[in-house]
C-alpha cells in the first residue's frame, strides 16, 4: 500500500466515510453482466447449497439443492445452472467483427497477418467476493471431466447434458480471472476495494456488507458504525442481520435453521418412499414439497441481501467514468472469450488437470506482462495512481520553463530539443535515463540530460527523442512549449514482455521435452459409493 | 528466591486464581496455536492462553462475542473423514505413512494401537508417554497412537496438546499425523490451509521432541509430517508429506522468546480474575490491565479480537488498519497524529516520515483537484 493509499484510509477513519482510491473506473463493466451469488455446504468440497443467478436485477433465478449430499439433486442444480449460464455465454458468440492477428506461417516461418473473427462483446460474470471466484474455479474443475450418457454410455453416474460444457466455461472464467486487469469475471469486493479506501483493514474489506457500509453509509450514520453492524449485528434468533456474502454460510445459520430444515426434508423423503398407496403418497408428496419450499426460502433469505449488495456495488462503480485504457484491456478479454469459443466449437478436450510446461510458462509470462501493463495503464488513466508513482520517484510532473532547439549530430540532423522542466517531485534519474510522456495516447521518449542547478534545484533538462515527424522542424504540438504542464514517467507505457519462449517442439528436456504426439483424454474422477460429486 | 519447585507450584496456583475458582484449564487448541503464531508478542493473549482461560466465554461476557463457530455439517463431515482414515486399526493411515514417508520399511501389518484413555490431561499425557516408551522398546513394528496427549512448556506453564495421531515407525522414529477435511485437488490443496496445518503440526513436533529427550536413546522425531486429506471430490483419504522444519524453527524461536507468563502475572494488580461469571465492568478492567497488541490478523485467530479491535479503534491506533500501515508512518501511531502531521499542523518537518506524509498529502490533494475539473485529464 502506498503512503497515499494509507492516507486515504486514515482520512476515511476520521471522516467516517470511504475516500476515493481512484478517480476513474479501472475495470470494464458490461451493460448486461451475469451476477452469480452462490452458497456452499460447509465441510464438503464444492458442494453447492444454492445460488441466485441472472442478468436482471429484479428477477434473479433461485437454484437450491435441498439435500446437498444427494448426487442427483446436485446434478439437477448444475443442469439448471447450465440452463442459465450457457445461453448467456452463447449470446455473445454470434456478433463478430473482423480483426487481424499475426501468426507464424508454417511454411515460410514468417509472421503474417491473418484475418480472424473477434466477438464484438463478451460475457461478464460478477461474484460477490474472492472466495466466489475460487468456487467458480472449483465448480469448473468438478464438472469439466464429467461424462454425459451420450459421451460415455458406460459412465456409472452420467452427468446431465451440458454440465461438462458449463464446467469448461467456468474453468475458463476462473483462469481468466487470474490475469491482472481482466474483467471477464470480477469479484465485487476486489473491485470496490480497488476504487475506494475504507477506514478498516484490507482483511475486513473482504466483507461485502461492511465495505458497502463504508462507501455508502445510511443517512446520518458513520461508515464505521454501519460496517460494524453489517459485520456483527444479530437478530433475536442469533442470526446475522447481514448474512455473509458467501459462498460459506454462517455456522449459526447452518446449525439453527438449515440443519433442522434439511432433516425435515430427509424425513419427508423417506416417508414418501415408504408410502403404500397413492393417496398416502399424495399426502407425503405435499409434505416433501413443503419441506423443500422451506429450504428454498432459507437459501433465498441468505442470498438476496448479497444479490442486492452486488447490484448496489455495480451502481456505485458505474458512477465513475471509465478509464481511457480500460476498453483496450476489455478487448483482450474479448479475445480470450473468442479463443475459448473457438476451442469449444472445434471439439477440443477440456482444460487439463495440470498445464504442461509450455502452457504454464506462457500463462505465467502473460500474467507478468499484463501486470506491468496494468500498472502503467492505471497510472496513465488516473492522476491519483500517477500521484503514487510520483511519490515513489517513478514519475514527475511540472511546468516547462524553457525550450532550446537542438539537433542530432548525424548527417541529416533531426530535431532534439532540450526542454527544461521545473518539478517538486524527486524522480530517481541517472544520466541518459529514458523518460516517457503520453502524446495523443502514444508514448514520447525523452532522455534525462542533467540538472540545471544541482539536484536540489528541481530544474530538469530533458532531450526529446522521437515523435516529432520526419522533417527538420518538429511537427506542430510535438514539443512541449514554455508554460505547458507535463508529466513524464520513468516506466514504459507499453511494457514489453520477456524474451520469446521457444516453440512447443523446442521445449527443453528440463521442462518435460516436446509434447507427445496426441493428448490423451483425461479420465473423469473415479466415482465410489460414498462419493459426493 | 524460593526453590524452583515451589515457584512452579506458586505459578500454577496464581494461574488458577486468574482463571477463577473451580474453572478447569482449557487445553491449547488449534486456534490458540494459530493465535500464538499470528501474534506471539501479545501479552494479553499470552496470559489468557497460559492460564487456560476460555477466551470465547470471556469474549461473550465482555459483550464482544467471537464469531468462531463450526457448522455441524463441517463437524460431521470432518469426524466421518477422520473415523474413515483411522478405521480398522488405522490400516489405511499406516499404509499412507508407509507409502509417503518410509517406503524402505516393512509394510505395516498387525500394527499396535495402544489404548490411551486415562483420567484428565495429566493422566493422558503420562499414558501417552508410557505408550511411546513401550513402542520404542518394541522396535521393528508399526505403532499408531490415536489422539495422544502431549504437554508443551509454553512460557513457563504446561499447555496440553492433542494431535490427531502419532505414528511410530519400525526404526523407532516418530511422525505427527494431521487429518484435515479440506480437499487435495489434483495433488494440491489450499496453500493457506496447508500452511496453518503445518504450523499446528510443528507445535506437536516440538512437544514430541520434549518427550523424546526424556528417553534413552532418544528416538528421532521426523520433521516431515503426514497431512491426510480427502482426495479430489471424494472422501477417500490421500496424503502428502509436509516438511515443517521452517515452521518448527519459527515456533521454537517464538516460544523461547515469549514473555514469561510469570512476569505478566506478577505485573497484574492483586485480585485480578478472568472468570466469565464476573460482571462485565470488572472483566473489562481485568482485561484492560494487560496490554494487547491488536492487528487485523487477530480477527481470524483470536476469540478476543473484537474486544481488542474496539479498544484499538477507540484509541485511534493506526495498526487497526493493518501492520504494514504502521511501517511507513515512523513514530506516528495514532490516526489524529498522522493526519495532523500530514496537514502540517504538527510534527517535525525534518522527520523523513513527516516530510513524506506532507508530500503524499499534497500530491493526493492535487490529483483529486484535477479530477474535480469538468474534463477528466489523464495526466496533469
Amino acid at each position: 500500500m502506498s503512503l497515499i493509499a494509507t492516507l486515504a484510509r486514515l482520512e476515511a477513519v476520521s471522516t467516517g466515510r470511504a475516500q476515493p482510491a481512484a478517480t476513474v473506473r479501472h475495470r470494464h463493466l458490461s451493460d448486461r453482466p451475469l451476477v452469480f451469488v452462490p452458497l456452499i455446504t460447509a465441510g464438503e468440497a464444492g458442494a453447492p447449497l444454492g445460488a441466485l443467478v441472472g442478468t436482471d436485477r429484479d428477477a434473479p433465478r433461485l437454484l437450491v439443492v435441498p439435500q446437498p449430499r444427494d448426487r442427483d439433486l446436485r446434478f439437477a442444480f448444475l443442469a439448471e445452472l447450465a440452463d442459465v449460464v450457457l445461453p448467456y455465454v452463447d449470446s455473445f458468440a454470434d456478433a463478430v467483427e473482423a480483426a487481424e492477428r499475426s501468426e507464424t506461417d508454417p511454411e515460410t516461418g514468417k509472421r503474417i497477418k491473418v484475418e480472424v473473427e473477434l466477438c464484438a462483446d463478451a460475457p461478464q460474470l460478477i461474484v460477490p467476493s474472492r472466495a466466489g471466484v475460487d468456487l467458480v474455479r472449483l465448480l469448473g474443475r468438478s464438472m469439466r471431466f464429467r461424462r454425459t450418457a451420450e459421451q460415455d454410455p458406460e459412465a456409472p453416474f452420467p452427468a446431465p447434458p451440458r454440465v461438462p460444457l458449463l464446467g469448461r466455461w467456468l474453468t475458463h472464467f476462473g483462469e481468466r480471472a487470474r490475469v491482472p486487469g481482466s474483467s471477464l469475471m470480477l469479484a465485487m469486493t476486489d473491485v470496490l476495494g480497488r476504487h475506494w479506501a475504507t477506514g478498516q483493514s484490507t482483511l475486513e474489506d473482504q466483507h461485502l456488507g461492511a465495505l458497502l457500509a463504508w462507501i455508502a453509509p445510511p443517512e446520518g450514520r458513520s461508515g464505521a458504525e454501519a460496517a460494524q453492524e453489517a459485520e456483527l449485528a444479530r437478530d433475536a434468533d442469533g442470526q446475522l442481520v447481514c448474512p455473509p456474502a458467501g459462498p460459506a454460510t454462517d455456522p449459526a445459520f447452518d446449525n439453527k435453521l438449515l440443519a433442522p430444515a434439511i432433516e425435515r426434508y430427509d424425513r419427508a423423503r423417506t416417508a414418501l418412499a415408504a408410502a403404500e398407496d397413492g393417496l398416502e403418497a399424495d399426502d407425503r408428496l405435499g409434505a416433501l414439497t413443503a419441506a423443500e419450499r422451506e429450504i428454498r426460502a432459507l437459501v433465498e433469505s441468505r442470498t438476496l441481501p448479497t444479490w442486492e449488495a452486488v447490484w448496489q456495488g455495480l451502481d456505485l462503480l458505474r458512477r465513475l467514468p471509465e478509464g481511457a485504457r480500460v476498453e483496450e484491456r476489455w478487448t483482450r478479454d474479448r479475445w480470450s472469450y473468442t479463443g475459448h469459443r473457438d476451442r469449444v466449437v472445434a471439439g477440443e478436450p477440456p482444460q487439463p488437470r495440470r498445464d504442461d510446461a509450455v502452457t504454464a510458462a506462457n500463462k505465467l509470462a502473460a500474467r507478468e506482462r499484463e501486470q506491468a501493463r496494468l500498472e502503467a495503464q492505471e497510472a496513465l488513466d488516473d492522476p491519483l495512481m500517477m500521484a503514487a508513482r510520483r511519490l515513489s520517484g517513478e514519475a514527475f510532473a511540472g511546468e516547462v520553463v524553457d525550450v532550446v532547439m537542438a539537433y542530432s549530430e548525424s548527417k541529416r540532423p533531426s530535431p532534439r530539443p532540450l526542454v527544461t522542466v521545473r518539478t517538486e517531485d524527486g524522480p530517481y534519474l541517472g544520466e541518459r535515463v529514458k523518460v516517457y510522456r503520453s502524446l495523443g495516447g502514444k508514448p514520447q521518449t525523452a532522455e534525462f540530460v542533467g540538472y540545471e542547478d544541482g539536484p536540489e534545484g528541481g530544474l530538469l533538462i530533458l532531450r526529446v527523442m522521437d515523435k516529432m515527424g520526419r522533417g527538420k522542424e518538429p511537427e506542430e504540438g510535438s514539443v512541449p512549449e514554455k508554460g505547458d504542464r507535463v508529466c513524464f514517467t520513468l516506466f514504459e507505457h507499453e511494457p514489453r514482455g520477456g524474451a520469446k519462449l521457444p516453440d512447443p517442439e523446442e521445449t527443453p528436456w528440463t521442462h518435460g521435452g516436446p509434447p507427445g504426439e496426441e493428448a490423451v483424454l483425461e479420465p473423469a474422477d473415479p466415482v465410489t459409493e460414498e462419493d459426493v460429486l | 528466591m524460593p526453590p524452583p519447585r515451589r515457584r512452579e507450584k506458586a505459578l500454577r496456583h496464581r494461574l488458577a486464581e486468574l482463571r477463577g475458582p473451580e474453572i478447569p484449564a482449557k487445553a491449547l487448541d488449534a486456534r490458540a496455536l494459530a493465535a500464538l503464531a499470528a501474534n506471539p508478542g501479545c501479552r494479553r493473549r499470552a496470559i489468557l492462553d497460559g492460564a487456560g482461560v476460555n477466551k470465547a466465554a470471556l469474549a461473550s461476557a465482555l459483550g464482544s462475542p467471537s464469531v468462531f463457530g463450526q457448522s455441524q455439517f463441517a463437524f460431521v463431515r470432518g469426524n466421518a473423514f477422520e473415523a474413515k482414515v483411522k478405521a480398522d486399526g488405522g490400516t489405511e493411515l499406516l499404509r499412507l505413512a508407509h507409502e509417503k514417508l518410509d517406503r524402505a520399511a516393512e509394510p505395516p501389518a498387525g500394527a499396535q494401537v495402544p489404548d490411551l484413555t486415562a483420567q484428565g490431561p495429566q493422566g493422558r499425557t503420562a499414558r501417552t508417554e508410557l505408550a511411546l516408551r513401550e513402542a520404542a522398546e518394541a522396535s521393528g513394528t508399526w505403532t499408531l497412537l490415536d489422539h495422544p496427549m502431549l504437554a508443551l512448556d509454553v512460557a513457563g506453564s504446561p499447555a496440553f496438546l492433542e494431535p490427531d495421531a502419532v505414528v511410530v515407525h519400525p526404526d523407532g522414529s516418530w511422525t505427527v499425523v494431521e487429518i484435515k477435511s479440506f480437499p487435495m485437488l489434483d495433488g494440491a490443496a489450499d496453500p493457506a490451509k496447508v500452511g496453518a496445518a503445518a504450523r499446528q503440526a510443528a507445535v506437536y513436533v516440538l512437544a514430541l521432541e520434549q518427550v523424546a529427550a526424556r528417553l534413552d536413546p532418544a528416538p528421532r522425531v521426523r520433521h516431515r509430517i503426514l497431512l491426510v486429506c480427502p482426495k479430489d471430490f471424494s472422501n477417500l483419504p490421500t496424503a502428502s508429506a509436509v516438511d515443517v522444519r521452517r515452521q518448527r524453527a519459527v515456533t521454537a524461536r517464538q516460544l523461547a522468546r515469549l514473555t514469561r507468563i510469570e512476569e505478566i502475572a506478577d505485573a497484574l494488580p492483586e485480585g485480578t480474575c478472568f472468570s466469565p461469571e464476573l460482571p462485565a465492568e470488572r472483566l473489562t478492567e481485568a482485561v484492560e490491565s494487560v496490554p494487547a497488541t491488536y492487528a487485523p490478523e487477530c480477527l481470524s485467530a483470536c476469540e478476543l479480537a473484537f474486544h481488542c479491535r474496539d479498544s484499538s479503534r477507540a484509541a485511534g491506533a493506526v495498526t487497526s488498519l493493518g501492520r504494514p500501515v504502521r511501517a511507513e508512518l515512523g513514530g506516528l501511531t495514532t490516526v489524529e497524529d498522522v493526519l495532523a502531521a500530514a496537514r502540517g499542523e504538527s510534527g517535525d518537518p525534518d522527520d523523513p516520515a513527516v516530510a513524506a506524509l506532507r508530500r503524499a498529502a499534497a500530491l493526493r490533494a492535487e490529483a483529486l483537484a484535477t479530477t474535480a475539473a469538468p474534463e477528466v485529464a489523464p495526466c496533469p
